[in-house]
């Protein structure tokens, strides 16, 4: 009856408290110029936002181990999704910070 | 019982990783655009309304804790608390949809709906910019839609709960529409930083 077991209110505002702080903490990091980072860090933030929900308000810290497999299946498909995406525009020299070959064809607008 | 609970959870996870690969094509979308025009993209955060989005923000991960707290007095047979907090979730997720229906009129008044009447003060970002108030509108519009199913599927929950349908040794369906909730509350978590905070350096 592991899925069962009542996590204690004061874990819950401890959470919700904890992603209000993050969000303070984004908006105050983005106003921040961090070059590159910027992002890196909205992301990271967010990642860790989104942790916290799922595993203490979507329970997955105690659902069983298929559920779980389910959770973690899930966000290895967005990785590939974006993955493989980037992975084709980036070396097409299509994007201006993914020109793996100096030589290789200007910017193709529209095709 | 446990195994049906099991079940129920586990098919409302499969449905949740089709939404999930759902919104990521949107947010492939965004990456590619995003990294194509970024000069662009970084103008546009001037013109969101950083303030709403963050009350929005702040109001969403609330609503998220309500829910999770409706959840949890179900399982203690509390049915008092039970209604209380849908009732609650229900109040945040009005007040979500009204603040981004606010931002949305603002948009609309500036001309910063994509189409022939798109107005930008940046001429050579005019075409760019278009691209990511596009996918604004495509995602945060997505995102309100499923507030809106959220919100018929809690109004559901306080009917049902008022019938005294739940208690400590039933409360799948609160657990159920609970997951749904948050995972909405997760994609606002990664639309806000994505949608408001791209070039906040530049204004501040």
């Amino acid at each position: 009856m592991t899925s069962h077991q009542v996590v204690p209110i004061k874990v819950y505002v401890a959470v919700w408290a904890a992603l209000s702080i993050l969000t303070m903490t984004t908006w105050q990091v983005a106003l921040i110029d961090l070059g590159p980072f910027n992002i890196i860090a909205a992301i990271t933030i967010a990642i860790i936002k989104m942790l916290l929900v799922v595993t203490i308000f979507m329970h997955v810290r105690q659902a069983d181990s298929l559920t779980r497999l389910y959770v973690g299946a899930g966000f290895l498909w967005l990785i590939i999704l974006l993955g493989i995406l980037l992975c084709d525009y980036l070396s097409r020299s299509w994007l201006p910070g993914g020109q793996f070959w100096p030589s290789g064809p200007a910017m193709i607008v529209g095709g | 019982m446990e195994q049906q609970f099991s079940s129920a959870q586990l098919g409302m996870w499969a449905f949740l990783l089709t939404e999930i690969m759902f919104f990521g094509g949107m947010f492939g979308a965004y990456t590619v655009y995003r990294s194509m025009y970024p000069g662009a993209f970084q103008s546009t955060t001037h013109y969101m309304n950083v303030t709403l989005g963050m009350a929005n923000t702040l109001v969403l991960i609330a609503s998220s804790l309500t829910m999770a707290l409706a959840v949890r007095s179900a399982q203690v047979d509390n049915q008092k608390m039970l209604r209380l907090m849908i009732v609650l979730t229900l109040f945040f997720g009005f007040v979500f949809l009204g603040i981004k229906g606010y931002e949305y009129h603002e948009k609309w008044v500036e001309h910063l709906i994509p189409g022939p009447h798109f107005e930008y003060n940046v001429p050579n970002y005019a075409h760019q910019a278009q691209i990511l108030f596009f996918l604004y509108f495509a995602m945060t519009g997505t995102h309100a839609l499923h507030m809106v199913i959220g919100a018929g599927l809690l109004t559901y929950l306080l009917i049902k709960s008022y019938k005294g349908n739940f208690s400590s040794h039933y409360y799948t369906p609160v657990e159920i529409i609970g997951l749904y909730w948050h995972f909405v509350d997760i994609v606002w978590i990664f639309l806000f930083p994505l949608l408001y905070l791209i070039g906040a350096h530049l204004h501040a």
